[in-house]
């Protein structure tokens, strides 16, 4: 397991005095410092971590987070702000002695402006409910993380969440134009707007996927765009992970970007189709699922360039859907893989590394090792298109080492996808779970310079302290680490 | 003024950097003068020249930063790929002799008409080499697309205008080139009839990669992509548009969005101020409206309205307070004009106290010595 930093006692010492001056600063039912609704905010999507926070706070304005940010400032007391608590890297794990900054009531629409493609909405909508409002005109918001039913737009830009149809569609950072933001001392902040581009330096994107650790975001405009007319979809299985692999290599080579492109490895697809009896070819090693989307005469021509794709490289089983049901099907297993696991097994853990595609088959032999090390055994999902790897790894908690088992397996997988020219994390973050293996890919001096952005906006570390960073400096000492000359040049000049 | 420095490699670079006592002005071949000038020593970075990988069925192009732009479209187009933001060639705009390299275009963060559809330089850019302020070399990002391990510093880089590190190299998302493309032309449509017909098309599903207005000459709609996909959305918008419109085939097509990319509408005015903004596409013809009150100009829309091409001529303060002023929410660049006038009037729109203020926080934690490029961007941290 992963510590986290020691609570302060003199802050846990405070606790009623500090829940009694948040009461005064939003509605009294807003903030919870005792009892069972404590124990409702001690973990998100990271399961096996668990810990109550000091107190929970539930703004319901811009102003309201200004001011609870700004006494928690002031009173140097740690926040960690929240969205729906689906993080599956620990992201909105509280801590013992912080404020739990839950951005739950902040569940409006505010906006909806077709005429410029973009929607204003509020942190805590979720990211479905985006798509949802605006669909009686046939738009969209095209992130779509597999939580989207429950997880919020406001998470999605810390963690700059993905989908299966990023490859085409882009990430969130891809996909929101502004946010309205408020800073550690309780500033309030506009990043960009309804317009492209944001002026200056792109805090926009730095915000994206900086996993509340900068800033507090409580207001986001999101690109919609218009459904495509039509999607189908091919379901082909092959012989080994080389030849579905360089299947996928071809379609990308050959100009095509479908709108999806996943595949699953034996151990997935016979716990998918077990689970959602969704007529998955058993006898294959390798399953792609190719989802092409746009008109309906683009669509047409471009399966029939994919199949010939897959027929070249020794498709075994080939089927294309005919109709919207169809498509879904082949999709109903992929999309039940999580739950499919854990029918097979009591637990399991859910990596996210990403590797150059080409690597697949060697990622995927030195998963087999690691598997027999570790004596467990381990499911692959497999964003195709973009090289985003989802190893499940099955476990049983109730067995004593088997979760620490587990978490080795998992850090020697992320350690391989480093090796190979890989990342530790596609879509999920950093967090709390994958902390401790951020120096396998980063140097000292590059993880300093990260810290030293982070003092940029949060010079007294009180913003989600514990993720991401393995080890906390204080900004000072980051300063001084290789400052050369000490004093600062020629203090009269124009600094950028 | 003493000689250019041209370090050869990164340790040389961070030598440099970390030795310099005044400040720098980087330059990678100096053909985008954008931004205040900068009063330092010269640190070219033209040595950091050449492709490191090419992996097209990856759609990751490395680059060491200064390599050509020229060099890295030919090479793409070899494979039948292109760096789907459409970077632009101002060489003519600001009488320069090519279009520069990679890491100026990334540096300056400049997009071109197909913006509206694949993203910006930011939405392409993977992952980052340099050297800090503090002569630090670092790097963030990797060979892969999908990547949010740490902070998007890639992204941060880009747009900075070498005021928080000198790039060594860059990692960038390569995308299929469009098989074909053809344009629609719409004639005699003002500018509220031509920002109102662009919105009605991007709202469609026609997958519209590019969207501009030049008054006088035409409202032109670009789709591409494989021939039958761009016939069936081309018909399908003359369809919902219900007006009459020429189509320009494939290469009349790409002539006419490289000279809107390359802001060709203006070059014969050698001596105009040129403004660039970036503003809420619905709102581009009053803006441009109340700008005219005030000041004698030409004007041409991309990106569906969304980016405004101003040209002013014979204003004391090039236009700022006029342009800034009808601006309500975006923002404007003086892209190009006079050294005289551009130390007098803000090149980048003045942010607000407290994104100014986070702004000077953050280059200093990149260059807390204020040597690379100061005042480039803002006269005051």
């Amino acid at each position: 397991m992963i510590a986290m930093p020691l609570p302060d006692e003199s802050v846990l010492a405070r606790r009623s005095e500090i829940a009694a001056d948040l009461r005064k600063l939003v509605a009294a039912e807003g903030v919870i410092d005792a009892g069972p609704l404590l124990k409702v905010y001690e973990s998100d999507g990271l399961s096996a971590y668990r810990q109550p926070p000091m107190i929970v706070v539930l703004p319901e304005t811009t102003e309201q987070v200004s001011q609870v940010l700004r006494y928690a400032h002031e009173h140097r007391i740690k926040v960690v702000p929240r969205g729906s608590g689906t993080s599956l890297s620990g992201g909105a794990l509280p801590l013992a002695d912080g404020i739990l900054l839950g951005l739950g009531k902040f569940n409006r629409v505010l906006e909806i402006d077709y005429e410029n493609r973009c929607a204003v909405v509020q942190p805590g909508v979720t990211n479905l409910a985006i798509s949802k409002a605006v669909e009686h005109k046939g738009f969209y918001y095209a992130p779509d993380p597999s939580s989207q039913i429950a997880c919020s737009i406001g998470g999605n830009v810390a963690e700059n969440s993905g989908g299966v149809h990023c490859l085409k569609y882009g990430l969130t950072a891809n996909n929101i134009l502004g946010i309205e933001m408020v800073l550690i001392t309780g500033e309030v902040v506009r990043l960009g707007g309804k317009h492209l581009d944001s002026e200056g330096y792109d805090l926009l994107g730095l915000m994206t996927g900086s996993e509340g650790l900068l800033g507090v975001v409580t207001e986001v405009t999101v690109r919609i765009l218009q459904k495509p007319e039509t999607a189908r979809a091919l379901l082909v299985g092959f012989a080994s992970s080389e030849e579905a692999g360089q299947c996928v290599a071809d379609i990308i080579a050959s100009g095509i970007i479908p709108g999806g492109m996943e595949m699953m490895d034996r151990p997935a697809i016979h716990a998918a189709d077990d689970f959602a009896r969704c007529a998955y070819p058993r006898d294959v090693e390798a399953l792609l699922i190719i989802e092409l989307d746009g008109p309906q005469v683009e669509v047409d021509h471009l399966i029939e360039r994919v199949k010939a794709l897959a027929e070249k490289n020794k498709s075994l089983t080939l089927k294309i859907s005919n109709s919207e049901a169809e498509r879904l099907s082949f999709w109903a297993g992929r999309k039940s893989a999580f739950p499919a696991v854990g029918r097979i097994s009591p637990d399991y853990i859910c990596m996210d590394g990403t590797i150059p595609r080409k690597k697949l088959p060697d990622v995927l032999q030195g998963m087999l090792r690691l598997s027999e090390k570790h004596r467990l055994r381990v499911a692959n999902v497999f964003h195709a298109g973009d090289g985003n790897l989802h190893p499940l790894i099955l476990f049983d908690a109730n067995q004593a080492d088997e979760l620490e088992r587990a978490e080795a397996f998992g850090a020697d997988i992320l350690r391989l996808c480093v090796e190979v020219g890989g990342v530790l994390t596609g879509e999920h973050g950093v967090g709390v779970e994958k902390r401790d293996l951020m120096p396998a890919m980063f140097s000292e001096d590059d993880l300093a310079q990260q810290q030293r952005v982070k003092c940029a906006f949060d010079a007294k570390g009180l913003l989600n302290p514990g993720k991401v960073f393995p080890v906390l400096h204080r900004c000072a000492e980051l300063g001084r680490m290789h400052v050369r000359g000490g004093q600062l040049a020629h203090p009269d000049l124009p600094r950028f | 003024m003493a000689k250019m420095q041209t370090p050869a490699s990164q340790d040389e670079l961070a030598e440099m950097i970390a030795a310099a006592e005044a400040p720098l002005a980087l330059e990678g071949t100096g053909s985008k003068p954008i931004g205040h000038t900068v009063e330092g020593q010269c640190l070219s970075l033209r040595k950091f020249s050449g492709i490191i990988a090419y992996e097209p069925e990856e759609l990751i192009l490395e680059v060491k930063a200064a390599t050509a732009l020229s060099e890295i479209e030919k090479l793409l187009s070899q494979r039948g790929q292109m760096l789907a933001f459409e970077p632009p060639d101002y060489a003519s705009l600001f009488a320069a002799p090519s279009a520069g390299t990679l890491g100026g275009h990334m540096a300056c963060g400049l997009s071109g008409p197909r913006r509206i559809k694949a993203g910006a330089a930011r939405d392409h850019i993977l992952g980052i080499s340099g050297v800090t302020g503090q002569g630090l070399a670092f790097k963030s990002g990797a060979r892969v697309v999908k990547n949010v391990t740490g902070y998007d510093m890639p992204k941060l880089l880009t747009s900075s205008y070498g005021t928080l590190a000198a790039m060594t190299s860059i990692i960038v998302k390569v995308l299929p080139a469009p098989e074909t493309e053809e344009t629609l032309v719409f004639q005699g449509l003002s500018d509220v009839e031509a920002v109102s017909l662009m919105s009605a098309a991007m709202q469609s599903a026609g997958e519209v990669s590019g969207a501009a207005h030049v008054p006088g000459e035409g409202t032109y709609l670009r789709v591409d992509g494989i021939a039958p996909s761009v016939a069936f959305r081309r018909d399908g918008l003359i369809k919902l548009l219900a007006r009459d419109a020429g189509v320009l085939e494939e290469g009349a097509s790409r002539k006419l969005w490289q000279g809107l990319r390359d802001v060709k509408p203006f070059w014969p005015l050698k001596d105009h101020v040129i403004w660039r903004l970036s503003v809420t596409p619905s709102e581009a013809p009053a803006i441009v409206k109340r700008v005219q009150e005030h000041l004698d100009l030409r004007r041409y829309y991309d990106w569906a309205g969304g980016l405004i091409w101003l040209a002013v001529s014979g204003s004391e303060d090039g236009g700022a307070s006029a342009i800034r002023g009808a601006i309500t929410s975006g923002h404007a660049t003086l892209l190009r004009g006079p050294a005289e006038l551009k130390a007098r009037v803000a090149v980048f729109q003045p942010q607000a106290p407290a994104l100014a203020a986070l702004s000077a926080r953050v280059k200093h934690s990149f260059d807390p010595r204020g040597v690379l490029n100061p005042g480039r961007m803002y006269k005051s941290a």
